[in-house]
């Protein structure tokens, strides 16, 4: 499986589309450090750029690498290799390079500009890491639907559709409940909400702790109060785990049973 | 002749001036013939000058009704165990000059205070440093009196069982210059105080308000610093108030302004700067005000005015990094909104004139909404969010149309300056 990991990881490496993904991030990096030279402001804005994109390349990126690369899943099927280190290889070797490309392509720019010395170094990786989950997140459920659907452009229909769903419309259904049941006390709904969903997740995460969260008056204190204690950090990482765990045992079950 | 005229002279001095011709210092120390202050102010006389020594004197309660000078030097330690009050003032010119004062303990049914005064004229505090004090200083019915320079320091817990550092009552005249407060209740309470100067004071981490002040008119605040407050300042039911040059910042709280405006008329707001606050002003039932050349930089909500204020003239403020910049509850705009500049403005300027073309609505969808449900707070920064405030942008079908700064400035104002 490592093998193949390393394999499919050089390979998207290598490729036209990741420079061009790294090469996207270092600009946006330096042309934000560039415009405002604080970086707690550049951190902030890189976040609403990263929970826009990373999705969004995870599963675009994802659905095309694998339809892709059928050809070569076919040639490695004939070898005596298991199917489940075949597939697993192909996943983790997009998940990591697309990571990689993130991690690199972001931390140069903040580097130059002194992320090291300017104590903003514990949010960045914050940032970082959630970019990180929801590349995984992503890349698998996008990995998921292809795997379910043997046509290319069904498969493409549906990726983006969830992706829509969760990033846009999911919100907006969201701000629909609060709209029509305001006179309720929302704020454990509000938060119940907010963790199912892996990108609103991220992005309270972020917000929270880039300091806006003192800013958010009554309501934003009692987000943090519950994010921030032990039961809010494990709920939000058991959900982010589940987010990935359950797409990936429906994946590697998926392929087992398949008829190739 | 001459001699004569000199000497009649001499003579008219020795006459006019006895007070101070045989005003005397008395020294009180371990080794000095008077040991306690206690004493020292029952053998005083009008004008007498009583110093202390870098000691320590385990005293409270200590009642002044003349008019002299207690001097102390930096480490003169009035340390009152919790027994009382520290100084009490009844007496018309005292000075309290370069001393501690430590351990004033929270009482329910009495104001205890570091140091009292009551029905007084002329009095001067000056450097005095009181720790651990349930009130700090305590001033009632008292006119001209100054507060200079003063250190106050507490640890407060709870509202219900701490005091406020510097606490005015029934005043007029009075000036608080550069005076360091944290830790209090309040950490200036003035409450029907008139013609006052409130200068240069340093107030943070004060459990309630930095500075809180009730039927005070016509006051003057400058250069003040409101720093990391449970929730700021709040100026309630006064006229004719003064603020400039003052800063508000970090005042973080779960009742969040930065700036409490409640039943202000006639007053002036200028050249202050609010960073990082929960809400940089609320404005409640305030009329006739000049909120000018004010920065509003990083707070939640730079300004919430409600519907009940009237007349208010916003102009010339630089509005930036604010998560909302206007927030309101009333569908018509009462207010005058000109000439500020607003970092969240993507307007154009073509003729050059420094003024946007177009009008900026401060108030976003989401500002709008969110006033109305707090709950959907969790979805700021969201990407729907952006997208529904560009749709209203475009066409407005919620938001108050005629909330708009119809002379937006294409550039930052600078008034330092000016």
């Amino acid at each position: 499986m490592f093998k193949i990991i390393r394999y499919s990881f050089l390979d998207i490496l290598k490729s036209k589309l990741m420079l061009i993904y790294t090469a996207f991030f270092l600009l946006i990096g330096f042309g934000l450090l560039n415009f405002s030279s604080d970086l707690h402001k550049a951190i902030i804005s890189m976040m609403n750029i990263l929970l826009l994109l990373v999705p969004l390349i995870s599963t675009v990126f994802g659905v095309m690498y694998f339809y892709n690369s059928r050809e070569f899943v076919e040639l490695l099927m004939c070898q005596p290799i298991e199917r489940k280190d075949v597939f697993l290889g192909l996943y983790f070797g997009v998940s990591l390079s697309l990571s990689i490309s993130l991690f690199v392509g972001t931390l140069i720019p903040f580097m130059f500009y002194g992320l090291s010395v300017s104590g903003q170094i514990f949010q960045f990786f914050n940032l970082m890491l959630i970019g990180v989950l929801l590349t995984f997140i992503f890349s698998i459920l996008s990995f998921l639907i292809s795997v379910y659907n043997k046509d290319k452009i069904k498969g493409f229909g549906y990726a983006i559709l969830l992706l829509l769903y969760l990033s846009v419309i999911y919100d907006g259904m969201m701000l629909m409940v609060f709209v029509s049941f305001s006179d309720y006390p929302l704020e454990n709904v509000a938060l119940a909400l907010s963790i199912l969903n892996p990108i609103d997740l991220g992005r309270i995460a972020i917000v929270l702790k880039l300091d806006v969260a003192a800013l958010m008056g009554y309501t934003g204190a009692v987000f943090n109060a519950f994010l921030g204690s032990m039961n809010g950090i494990l709920l939000s990482i058991g959900s982010m785990a589940l987010w990935f765990f359950v797409p990936l045992f429906f994946y590697v079950k998926k392929i087992n049973k398949r008829d190739f | 002749m001459k001699f004569f005229k000199n000497s009649y002279y001499l003579l008219a001095c020795c006459f006019l001036f006895p007070f101070y011709y045989f005003s005397k210092s008395i020294p009180v120390c371990k080794d000095c013939t008077v040991k306690k202050i206690e004493t020292a102010l029952s053998l005083a006389k009008n004008g007498d000058v009583l110093e202390l020594f870098n000691e320590k004197y385990s005293e409270f309660n200590l009642k002044i009704d003349k008019k002299i000078t207690l001097k102390g030097k930096k480490n003169s330690i009035i340390d009152v165990k919790g027994k009382g009050n520290g100084i009490l003032i009844y007496s018309d010119d005292v000075q309290i000059n370069t001393l501690q004062i430590n351990n004033v303990k929270t009482s329910y049914t009495d104001d205890l205070a570091g140091i009292k005064l009551k029905n007084v004229n002329n009095c001067t505090v000056k450097n005095v440093t009181l720790n651990n004090t349930f009130f700090g200083i305590y001033l009632s019915k008292s006119n001209n009196c100054k507060l200079i320079n003063n250190v106050l320091k507490a640890v407060a817990k709870k509202e219900s069982s701490s005091g406020n550092g510097i606490h005015l009552w029934y005043c007029n005249q009075m000036i608080i210059k550069g005076n360091k407060i944290s830790g209090h209740r309040d950490g200036i309470y003035l409450e029907f105080v008139k013609n006052s100067k409130i200068f240069n004071n340093l107030s943070k981490k004060q459990i309630r308000y930095g500075l809180h002040f009730m039927f005070s008119s016509n006051n003057h605040y400058q250069n003040n610093r409101f720093i990391n407050n449970g929730a700021g300042v709040a100026v309630m039911y006064s006229k004719n108030i003064r603020m400039n040059n003052n800063v508000f910042s970090e005042n973080w709280s779960k009742i969040s302004n930065g700036l409490l405006l409640k039943d202000i008329t006639d007053s002036k707001i200028y050249k202050n700067y609010f960073k990082k606050n929960t809400m940089g002003i609320l404005a409640e039932g305030c009329n006739r005000m000049l909120i000018k050349n004010n920065d509003f930089i990083e707070n939640g909500w730079a300004i919430k005015i409600l519907g009940n204020c009237y007349n208010n003239r916003i102009i010339y403020n630089n509005f930036m990094s604010n998560t909302f910049e206007i927030v309101t509850n009333s569908s018509t705009n009462n207010n005058l909104f000109e000439y500020n500049f607003w970092n969240q403005y993507s307007g154009y300027d073509i003729n050059k004139d420094g003024i946007g073309d177009v009008p900026h609505s401060p108030i976003t969808l989401f500002c709008f909404l969110n006033e109305k449900i707090p709950e959907s707070m969790v979805l700021l920064r969201s990407n729907f969010v952006d997208l529904l405030n560009l749709t209203e942008k475009i066409t407005p079908v919620l938001t108050p149309e005629s909330f708009k700064d119809f002379k937006p400035r294409m550039k930052k104002i600078q008034w330092y300056n000016s």
